[in-house]
């Protein structure tokens, strides 16, 4: 991973767009990056993947219709073709008198560091080292544990973005996780739990942490049953929490509101949760592993404020979807990669803490349970019904304490009531390698589905 | 794609430290689609992935690096890197052979007509039908996405075993949605295909019906009910999705979690883990379907592998990695996402034969339960075999009758147990429709199929009482 010069990727975007015909509109998005994933299993490298990268994706809007091509290379003759391909393909769009790309919005970057060199300067034998080390420290950690994952994986990359409208950026970002898997035994039973460490290089990364997670988390499952069927209170453990943003924050999403598949369309200014619910958008806090100072079409990336004090303020849009909803872009355009076209989406969501750590939390709860992870919420939530259904496990909360472990069951609410339902939000802010921060979250009414 | 000479030297210079195995998989793969929503065709686009990934294995490390660069250059610089990445512990000497002639692989489903040669207005013209079929479903329906697109992926894949194959497999994928609107919110209707042939299947299959047909499932649902909460018998229609058994104990049987300890199936074979109803079949072979290929993505030429029989464990999946460590045979379940990716087990095409019960028999032997009309996604943790499924469309079923429609949910249940609570499989056997199946973070075509079945009891996640 040698330090990028911007040059480069911009100088093939510059050459696209200076390609473009009159009254086209091109843009071009490049991008290449190394990456690193080391696997230790029984003390040994199970494997080591070291990759690279690279590709282009250019769009092209000729008369209100849209094209884009791709190509997992940069070899010049390959790039041309890109440009060429995606020109071909705009003949077959319907004309959209809002298709367009952005221009400079003259809201400057806040200037954040997402290269950090310490990584590039780590070496093979040092990320074998921590791996092993992580595998080491868990299994230490009690004797019923075995460990089936023990990983270190690394990426760093850089991207531009050229267009004919007059924007051109570049950006370059590098980071690392740990994670490790474990499994606990006991007599014929297994349980299992995870843990894992985010940070800019190796010597950020907290393995004790991670180790810790992990063995909790699968050793406090053993002797699991079933719970009884009943509406509850639940506690959602950070990681959950973070998962369930996601979900919250694609239904905010400004597509889905122009094309009239969000939940929430008519409804903002209204209250849709609950006062204490302040849900904040902001790639710009650098602890945030989705950070950036650049959105997927060049603009400047910004801290929106989608709900305050339970009040639906905004939508995150894209270029595209802002101007069918006759407003600007806020800075949330997504890539998924180079292929396509990117959507509007929230970047790194986080809920404003409360006061509170999760044993206090828990002490105010008489009968409730504490799910420490979902399954199944991409198929047992649907955003646009906005009903929610996962499975789940975790422990049961009796009398204001932990109490015994629970699996094989489902939570079930609607999103809708799940948001007014919120009771209380951790102070336990922890960043996650996903869109969005997790903290404890505490939800009334939600029905827990397991033993009649 | 690569010269033979040009293989034999990658392949020699990734073992030349004296590792016990290297393998280079090429793949060129081209895709188009077009996507149509909210009145427009929104996306056209296309584009093209080409690269090799090289793997060299040496004792228990595996190296892996990829290329987009195709030529002996790029080549030698992964085998290289892979070297490196596997380490320097040895095997010990190891003289490589050339690689051989090489072998096609086993085409089990032609294609007649090349998607490459369908022009784009073609296939504007099948969404434009699949909006108008959805739209004219009913006034409630307000939104309609379509999308259509293919793919042609050709392999090649080399190793110090001597195996030179090619695989050369299109894949032909249409998708609609349907929103509808009604007075308690909006509900959702999703329809797809999937195969592994040419355009002709658009021959066959009318898009307009699919599209009517996720319409329909949009609009009953704007009438639907809190699905309920609690155990229950669950009676699940044919080829609703597989998923079930996919989560249930497909991965469960995959060989890297027997090896790991990370399956309830581990240690099992020749065990009853199942209802004697049930027999389980992975097929990679079955003509036109979305799991299947020539070869895996190891070059194992993919073949039909039967993993229950008569509700006993018969077999794990195998990839070339596992099965060599073991000592067992291939089975043709080593597959990939990309050239950018290590293989892994798979499964291809996983299916439950058919019983002998009758589908209306089993409903009227229901007195209170739930009837899913169609599966959607799922996931399992297979060190302890808890599973969920999501029901895209379901019914109540009262005194022996399918009655209300069911807003959707998700259901849990643990492998093992609902595999043995299994109690009636009908002979309507069908495949359902195709699927992306998620593994280590890399995604790879599956199909799956079944008869009409019911599992005795199973937590329904709804939130009703």
């Amino acid at each position: 991973m040698s330090v990028p010069s911007p040059d480069e990727l911009l100088a093939i975007g510059d050459r696209l767009v200076g390609r473009a015909a009159p009254g086209e509109q091109v843009e071009v998005f490049v991008a290449r990056g190394d990456s690193t994933e080391v696997r230790v299993y029984g003390g040994e490298v199970e494997h080591f993947v070291s990759a690279h990268s690279e590709g282009v994706g250019v769009r092209v809007i000729s008369g209100g219709r849209t094209g884009t091509s791709y190509a997992g290379t940069l070899d010049p003759n390959a790039v041309d073709e890109v440009l060429d391909e995606a020109r071909a393909n705009a003949a077959f769009g319907t004309p959209d008198e809002f298709a367009g790309l952005v221009e400079p919005d003259g809201v400057d970057t806040v200037p954040i560091e997402l290269w950090d060199e310490r990584l590039p300067a780590t070496s093979t034998e040092d990320k074998i080292a921590l791996v092993t080390e992580l595998e080491r420290i868990t299994l230490g950690l009690d004797p019923r544990v075995r460990v089936d994952e023990a990983d270190y994986s690394d990426g760093g990359g850089e991207s531009a973005i050229v267009t004919t409208t007059g924007i051109r950026r570049h950006r370059r970002a590098n980071s690392c996780h740990v994670s490790v898997s474990a499994l606990a035994d006991d007599d014929d039973e297994t349980q299992t739990g995870f843990g894992f460490s985010v940070g800019d290089a190796p010597a950020d990364l907290d393995l004790a942490e991670a180790a810790g997670d992990a063995v909790d988390r699968a050793t406090r499952l053993l002797g699991a049953t079933k719970p009884r069927s009943r509406r509850t209170t639940v506690v959602l453990d950070p990681f959950v929490t973070a998962q369930v943003l996601g979900i919250i924050g694609s239904t905010l999403n400004g597509e889905s509101v122009v094309k009239g598949r969000s939940l929430f369309r008519d409804r903002l200014g209204e209250t849709i949760a609950a006062p204490g619910v302040t849900l904040i958008d902001d790639p710009t806090d650098p602890r945030a592993f989705t950070a950036t100072d650049v959105d997927g079409e060049g603009l400047a990336a910004r801290r929106n404020v989608l709900i305050d004090s339970g009040r639906l303020e905004m939508f995150v849009h894209s270029g595209y979807s802002a101007r069918r909803a006759g407003t600007v872009s806020t800075g949330n355009a997504i890539r998924g990669g180079v292929a396509g076209l990117p959507g509007a989406g929230c970047q790194a969501l986080q809920l404003v803490p409360g006061a509170r750590a999760q044993e206090e939390l828990i002490s105010s709860i008489d009968d409730g349970v504490l799910v420490q992870s979902v399954s199944g919420i991409h198929s047992g939530v649907n955003t646009v019904s906005g009903d929610f259904s996962t499975g789940a496990s975790g422990m049961s909360i009796s009398n204001g304490a932990i109490a015994a472990p629970v699996r094989e069951f489902t939570i079930a609410t609607t999103l809708q009531r799940l948001l007014l339902d919120i009771i209380e939000i951790g102070a336990d802010l922890r960043w996650l390698p996903m869109r969005a921060a997790g903290m404890s979250l505490v939800i009334g009414d939600v029905t827990v589905s397991g033993s009649s | 794609m690569i010269d033979t000479d040009v293989l034999d030297r990658v392949l020699a210079r990734a073992v030349r430290s004296g590792a016990g195995f290297a393998e280079v998989f090429a793949e060129d793969r081209r895709s188009t689609s077009l996507a149509f929503d909210d009145g427009r065709v929104d996306r056209v686009t296309s584009g093209r992935d080409r690269g090799a990934g090289i793997r060299v294995v040496n004792g228990s490390t595996t190296g892996y690096a990829h290329t987009a660069d195709l030529s002996e250059t790029g080549l030698l610089a992964a085998a290289d890197a892979a070297a490196a990445a596997a380490g320097s512990g040895s095997d010990g000497q190891r003289v490589v052979g050339p690689v051989g002639a090489r072998d096609d692989g086993a085409r089990h489903s032609p294609v007649a007509t090349p998607p490459a040669e369908i022009a784009k207005s073609a296939r504007v013209d099948l969404l434009l039908a699949a909006d108008e079929a959805a739209r004219s479903a009913g006034a409630e329906i307000v939104q309609v996405s379509a999308g259509v697109g293919d793919t042609r992926r050709s392999v090649l894949i080399a190793n110090t075993d001597g195996v030179h194959v090619a695989d050369d497999v299109t894949r032909v994928l249409f998708r609609v949605s349907a929103v509808a609107d009604g007075d308690a919110g909006m509900q959702t209707g999703y329809r797809s295909l999937g195969h592994t042939v040419g355009w002709e299947i658009f021959d066959t299959v009318e898009v307009s019906e699919l599209a009517a047909d996720a319409a329909r499932q949009a609009l009953v649902k704007l009438a639907a009910r809190p699905a309920p909460s609690g155990s229950m018998p669950v009676v699940i229609k044919n080829g609703s999705g597989g998923v079930l058994f996919h989560e249930a104990c497909g991965h469960g049987l995959e060989a890297d979690h027997i090896a790991k300890g990370t399956s309830v199936y581990a240690g099992r074979v020749g065990e009853l883990v199942a209802s004697p109803l049930v027999t389980l079949v992975d097929d990679g072979t079955m003509a036109g379907e979305w799991g299947t290929s020539g070869v895996d993505d190891e070059g194992t030429p993919t073949q039909r592998n039967v993993l229950i029989s008569d509700g006993v464990l018969t077999d794990y999946m195998w990839d070339l990695l596992r099965a060599r460590r073991e000592g067992r045979v291939l089975s043709g379940n080593g597959r990939r996402e990309s050239y950018e990716c290590l293989p892994m087990v798979r499964m291809t095409n996983t299916f439950v034969l058919e019983g002998p019960h009758d589908p209306d028999e089993i409903v009227a032997a229901t007195d209170h339960g739930v009837y899913v009309a169609e599966l959607g996604g799922g996931s399992v943790n297979t060190a302890t075999g808890d599973f969920v499924f999501g029901m895209r469309e379901a019914y109540l079923i009262e005194g022996g009758r399918i009655t209300e429609p069911l807003r959707e949910g998700n259901l849990i249940g643990n492998g093992p147990k609902v595999l043995a609570d299994i109690d009636m499989l009908a002979g309507d056997f069908a495949m359902g429709g195709p699927g992306t199946c998620g593994k280590d973070g890399q995604g790879v075509p599956v199909g799956d199929g079944q008869p009409t079945l019911r599992v005795s009891s199973m937590t329904v996640g709804g939130t009703a009482a």
